[in-house]
């Protein structure tokens, strides 16, 4: 049964100014218009170059469901292309990432490529000789993703040849990536420390609507960081405050806390929580750090690189990132119920080891699938998914300190509890779901 | 309730079978969620890690599922206990079957005990039963003419893939 799939009225109807509706987080068929519509249509996050430093270094991922390959051509640039073999379908790589040398090999039959995706070579050629091969879609290669941008290191991708160009898509929320790179003397950011992978029953938009949602930590998080709090109480007057309990406790803030840390909002779909202050304002300094930070920018500059604690910045549709402790999460779609979340930590080049650990202890303490926070998470995602099959109310509220006139702006700071984001980004997805429909 | 090795050593060195049986101990509180006596077979430096990554060999600059010192372990145990841990209502259930412990060295100058255990352990909650197999080191000492650890490393086979929630502890 279709409901959806080429009436752009009846997916309009699922967003309305201040509620949608369950399907937007049920509905396998939604879910698909999402990979074939919203994902084509958007710039997605690919990889880091340093995650493919040399020629012929390449990374599997996926865009929305579909996979892909990031890989470093032998000119130096950072292609994206589809993963598959143009002869029967193969997965090129064998490994999550590696490098190929000078060509792809495919191991079924031996077709090989560029590491631009053309064709090099196919055993036996002959044979396809006066067969109008040439004329195939095979004989093309490797399909590129024609859109690629890499942004101070961050690949991103558009696979639909429609849509808005790069900086029109990202508009002023690129400063949060500046912000998160310029904090390396040298203004180079290092994939390091691993990848946590966790795998979620929910949708994935639950967990993007999460980020900046800042009336849930003092609530869902009460059972891991209000017990850090009250373990912490008892340790003898005087200790020193470890790194766990900076990290952790600020979650209990209060809501005035979070009220007040304010909340901006950019066009489609991006914003980021923390104008003012944030949970990451009140860490320990890092011996050496802004002394490396001053002799290279200077010390105004570098106190306004520092100055800057930027909570969660979600880049609309899948991805977030943590200025301050180099984070940055992906939510990777499977199913409408199914979500792999990946969360990458990131060096900054030329600066102390310290702040790599507590990035790392960062990643483990929240993000890991044997974190207690990410346990009080999943806990409520999951219910979600399990409570909108209920039919007595098909609608999921967004309401909180809605205003009529706020559809259109942008690039505005608001009460760091507003609902807007979420709003907002639902916004942006009706705009990309239904771009060419 | 008796166990094995729950009283002193009778013997300042321990002899293989006393770290055999407090291995065999530690699997056996937390299954059966005694998690305070579980916590007190730490010592107050120990840490319990579970590497993220294969062969894994540094635990501060590379990522882990797990490493925690005893304030963090002891964080979990009351998060357990809480009256508004959701994620635990209902509670989680866990089962451990260990292949006999091999002790791999003893130093009794140095103090320090090191065993083997490959292991299957099965967490539960709702309908839900999840297998995971690992290998755990235990790194041990007597402290007060009781055996403490120092260090347990926990390697899962499959250490890099994407998990769901993990729980409790293996």
């Amino acid at each position: 049964m279709s409901r959806y799939a080429g009436n752009s009225a009846a997916i309009r109807a699922l967003v309305r100014d201040h509620e949608v509706h369950r399907d937007i987080y049920v509905s396998e068929e939604v879910f698909q218009l999402e990979m074939e519509q919203m994902f084509p249509n958007s710039w997605v996050y690919v990889g880091h170059d340093s995650q493919v430093p040399n020629p012929g270094d390449y990374y599997g991922t996926t865009i929305g469901t579909q996979p892909v390959l990031m890989v470093r051509h032998t000119d130096g640039t950072v292609r994206v292309l589809f993963n598959r073999c143009p002869h029967k379908g193969t997965r090129i790589t064998s490994e999550t990432c590696g490098n190929t040398g000078k060509f792809f090999r495919c191991p079924y039959h031996a077709w090989s490529f560029k590491t631009d995706g053309s064709l090099l070579a196919i055993p036996l050629k002959k044979g396809y000789e006066n067969t109008g091969f040439e004329q195939s879609q095979a004989a093309r290669g490797m399909t590129p993703v024609r859109h690629v941008h890499n942004y101070r290191g961050f690949v991103f991708a558009k696979i639909n040849d429609g849509g808005l160009d790069f900086e029109e898509f990202f508009g002023d929320s690129l400063s949060s990536f500046d912000n998160m790179i310029d904090r390396s003397p040298v203004g180079q950011l290092k994939v390091a420390g691993g990848v946590l992978r966790y795998m979620h029953n929910c949708n994935w938009k639950m967990l993007v609507e999460n980020q900046t949602d800042t009336c849930h930590p003092m609530v869902a998080h009460e059972s891991s960081a209000g017990t850090v709090v009250e373990v912490w109480k008892k340790a003898p007057p005087g200790t020193k405050k470890p790194m766990a309990v900076e990290i952790i406790a600020p979650f209990m803030s209060p809501y005035e806390f979070f009220e007040n840390m304010g909340i901006r909002i950019w066009d489609n779909g991006h914003g980021h929580t923390g104008v003012h202050h944030s949970i990451h304002s009140d860490y320990s300094a890092v011996p050496g750090y802004f002394e490396k930070m001053t002799a290279a920018y200077g010390e105004e500059r570098a106190k306004a690189i520092l100055g800057e604690s930027r909570h969660n910045t979600v880049y609309f549709p899948n991805i977030m990132i943590k200025g301050p402790i180099q984070l940055l999460r992906q939510f990777k779609p499977i199913a409408a119920d199914k979500t792999l979340v990946e969360s990458w930590t990131f060096q900054l080049v030329d600066a102390p080891d310290l702040l790599l650990e507590r990035t790392l202890m960062y990643n483990r303490l929240i993000n890991a699938p044997t974190s207690i926070v990410g346990h009080d998470d999943l806990e409520m995602y999951e219910r979600a998914q399990e409570g909108l099959h209920a039919n007595g109310n098909e609608w999921v509220n967004l309401q909180r300190l809605y205003s009529p006139d706020e559809a259109g702006q942008t690039n505005v700071a608001v009460n760091g509890t507003s609902e807007w984001p979420m709003r907002h980004q639902f916004r942006a997805w009706t705009k990309f779901m239904t771009m060419g429909m | 309730m008796t166990d094995v090795s729950e009283a002193p050593l009778q013997n300042a060195v321990p002899t293989d079978q006393d770290l055999i049986d407090f291995v065999i101990r530690e699997a056996r509180l937390i299954d059966q969620q005694r998690f305070d006596e579980w916590l007190d077979m730490y010592a107050d430096d120990a840490f319990y890690w579970m590497p993220l990554e294969w062969n894994q060999t540094d635990p501060r600059l590379t990522c882990s599922l797990m490493y925690e010192d005893k304030l963090l372990l002891s964080i979990r145990v009351e998060r357990l206990k809480g009256a508004r841990t959701f994620s635990q209502k209902p509670k989680s259930r866990c089962h451990h079957v260990l292949q006999t412990p091999q002790v791999d060295s003893r130093d009794a100058a140095a103090n320090s005990y090191v065993t083997w255990t490959p292991l299957h352990y099965i967490e539960t909650r709702m309908d839900e039963q999840t297998l995971y197999a690992a290998w755990a080191t235990h790194h041990l000492s007597v402290e007060n003419g009781r055996l403490k650890i120092k260090l347990k490393r926990v390697d899962l086979v499959n250490c890099d893939a994407a998990f769901g929630n993990i729980q409790l502890f293996m």
